[in-house]
């Protein structure tokens, strides 16, 4: 048996990483351009590529893709906006946290995409239903989550800070915040990689564009390149805005890792 | 002995008891009387869970007392607060500021000048042999760095009284004692008012003006016992037949309690 746990070195961990993406295109491509899979259900890798450049060139996709992007952006920064100072008061405070807990514990399941329906009859199908979405999808989890790391703040620098005189709104400032702020950065990064799979179904139904508008309008079409494109065009987008994120946070909190 | 009147510290009739999970009680402390006088260095030994650090925590104004009451300089302690400094047996540097944030933290929340925190940083830099490391994390020092800092981050504060909860009970042997001459040094020289929490005869005898024995669980003070060995004490000390003669004393009185101890489980 290999030793668990053995490290790996740096060129080995990206060759490994990348060749797994060759392995999933390679058997797509097999399965395809070896016809055993109808061209009508499933594009092969060069159609969808091809459908993918003249997405981008005729059909104007990069406003779509931007689109998207602002509308989970927007979603996200007001459910962060919201959540994360109301996630530190039920951390810090348990008045506060007996008074909201169980109803966000409650709200954090009601699922966002079913909410679709019912804020198009309030919001209509403008943007503001879209970032409703996010909203939705967004705010219970990031508020849960930030109260749970606040919640769980080591005491002994809590009580470290009071016998060197600092005031309770010092003990926020200067050991709640800092000591969570890495925690509460990395619940960001995860619940902004799931308002990605929420916005997708807001765009689904009444929307005039975004990614998966096009992706909707594909299907008519049965032009499963395009669709699939859309779909890997997400993928690409979600890792890139997750490595910024991570490396981000990196930056901002190099005490965490030194 | 110090009398009532002219302690720097009086702790009068403190006891505490816990109450457990199935609401059964646990008394951690009983009652307990102790007068510090200023510029006295007392070590409290005692066995394992003998309430020692709940003391000082009551002391500290971490925790409140069931019974009685802790009053520092004539006022009495409700709350934690910069004249009583305290270093913790754990590491608790903010882990997110360097050495000389840490040793900063409580001239600045108390809005002292930069200029100022700059220079008393600088000071206890010099002192606590931490010179070179100012813009180091705490997890990048040694343990017994990190305690260093610790101490300098509660005297940068200038508190009437240092306590200290067995500050360098995870340090090995020898930089716990390089530990204690350090602070010893400057208890020599600073004449601070220190309570400190040891298990370590040696350590206690080594440092103190005065012993405190406890009980075991629940701690009351059986012994207090002074300390007459001469100033400046050396490590040297550690050999002679008065500083023996003392331990061997101690270590009756702390046996029997360990045996106490051990027997209640
Ligand atoms: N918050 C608490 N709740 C319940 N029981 C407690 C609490 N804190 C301490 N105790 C109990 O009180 C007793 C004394 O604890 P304390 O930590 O003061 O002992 P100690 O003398 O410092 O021991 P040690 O030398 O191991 O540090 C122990 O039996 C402990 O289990
Ligand atoms: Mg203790």
């Amino acid at each position: 048996m290999a030793r668990p746990f053995t490290p790996i070195g740096q060129p080995a961990r990206l060759a490994l990483g990348v060749s797994f993406f060759a392995l999933f295109f390679a058997t797509w491509a097999f399965f395809t351009l070896g016809g055993f899979v109808s061209k009508t259900f499933l594009a092969d890798p060069w159609t969808m590529l091809r459908d993918g450049w003249v997405l981008l060139t005729r059909f104007d996709f990069l406003t779509d893709i931007g689109m998207t992007v602002w509308r989970v952006l927007g979603g996200f920064v007001m459910a962060a906006a919201v959540a994360v100072p109301l996630g530190i008061a039920m951390g810090a405070y348990k008045p506060v946290e007996a008074l909201l807990e169980p109803f966000v514990s409650f709200a954090r399941y009601l699922p966002a995409s079913a909410f679709v329906p019912l804020l198009i009859l309030w919001a209509g199908i403008g943007e503001s239903q879209k970032l409703l979405v996010i909203f939705i999808g967004a705010v219970f989890q990031i508020v849960l989550m930030v109260a749970g790391q606040v919640g769980q703040t080591r005491r002994d620098l809590v009580e470290a800070a009071y016998t060197l005189g600092a005031s309770d709104g010092g003990v926020i400032r200067r050991v709640l915040l800092p000591a969570n702020a890495p925690g509460i950065a990395e619940t960001l990064r995860l619940v902004l990689g799931w308002a990605w799979t929420y916005v997708i179904v807001a765009e689904l139904i009444g929307s005039s564009s975004g990614i998966g508008h096009m992706i909707i309008d594909s299907q008519a079409l049965l032009a499963t390149g395009k669709m699939i494109f859309g779909i890997i065009t997400i993928g690409v987008i979600g890792l890139i805005s997750d490595l910024c994120f991570k490396a981000l946070n990196r930056a901002a909190f190099a005490w965490t890792l030194a | 002995m110090t009398s009532a009147g002219d302690a720097k510290l009086l702790i009068e009739g403190v006891s505490r008891a816990f109450v457990g999970p199935r609401g059964e009680g646990t008394v951690a402390l009983a009652d307990t009387d102790l007068a510090i006088a200023t510029n006295d260095f007392i070590s409290i030994l005692g066995p394992s869970g003998c309430g020692k650090s709940t003391l000082l925590r009551i002391v500290a104004g971490l925790d409140r007392p069931s019974t009685g009451r802790v009053a520092l300089n004539g006022r009495v302690v409700t709350a934690p607060g910069p004249d009583r400094g305290m270093v913790f047996q754990s590491y608790t540097l903010f882990p997110w500021l360097t050495v000389g944030q840490n040793i900063a933290f409580g001239l600045r929340e108390r809005g002292v000048p930069p200029a100022r925190q700059a220079e008393v940083v600088d000071a206890y830099l010099g002192r606590m042999g931490l010179r070179g490391f100012e813009h180091h994390l705490p997890r990048q020092l040694s343990g017994g760095m990190q305690q260093r800092t610790a101490i300098a981050r509660a005297l940068a504060n200038d508190p009437d009284i240092l306590l200290m909860d067995e500050p360098f009970g995870a340090l090995d042997n020898q930089t716990r004692g390089l530990m204690q001459e350090l602070l010893l040094d400057i208890w020599e020289r600073d004449r601070k008012t220190v309570l400190f929490v040891t298990h370590d005869i040696e350590e206690a005898i080594f440092m103190a003006s005065r012993v405190v024995v406890m009980t075991a669980r629940p701690g009351r003070i059986k012994a207090d016992v002074p300390i007459d060995l001469p100033h400046p004490r050396r490590y040297t000390i550690k050999t002679t037949p008065a500083f023996n003669a003392l331990k061997a004393r101690l270590t009756e009185e702390i046996r029997v309690e360990a045996v106490a101890a051990a027997s209640a489980g």
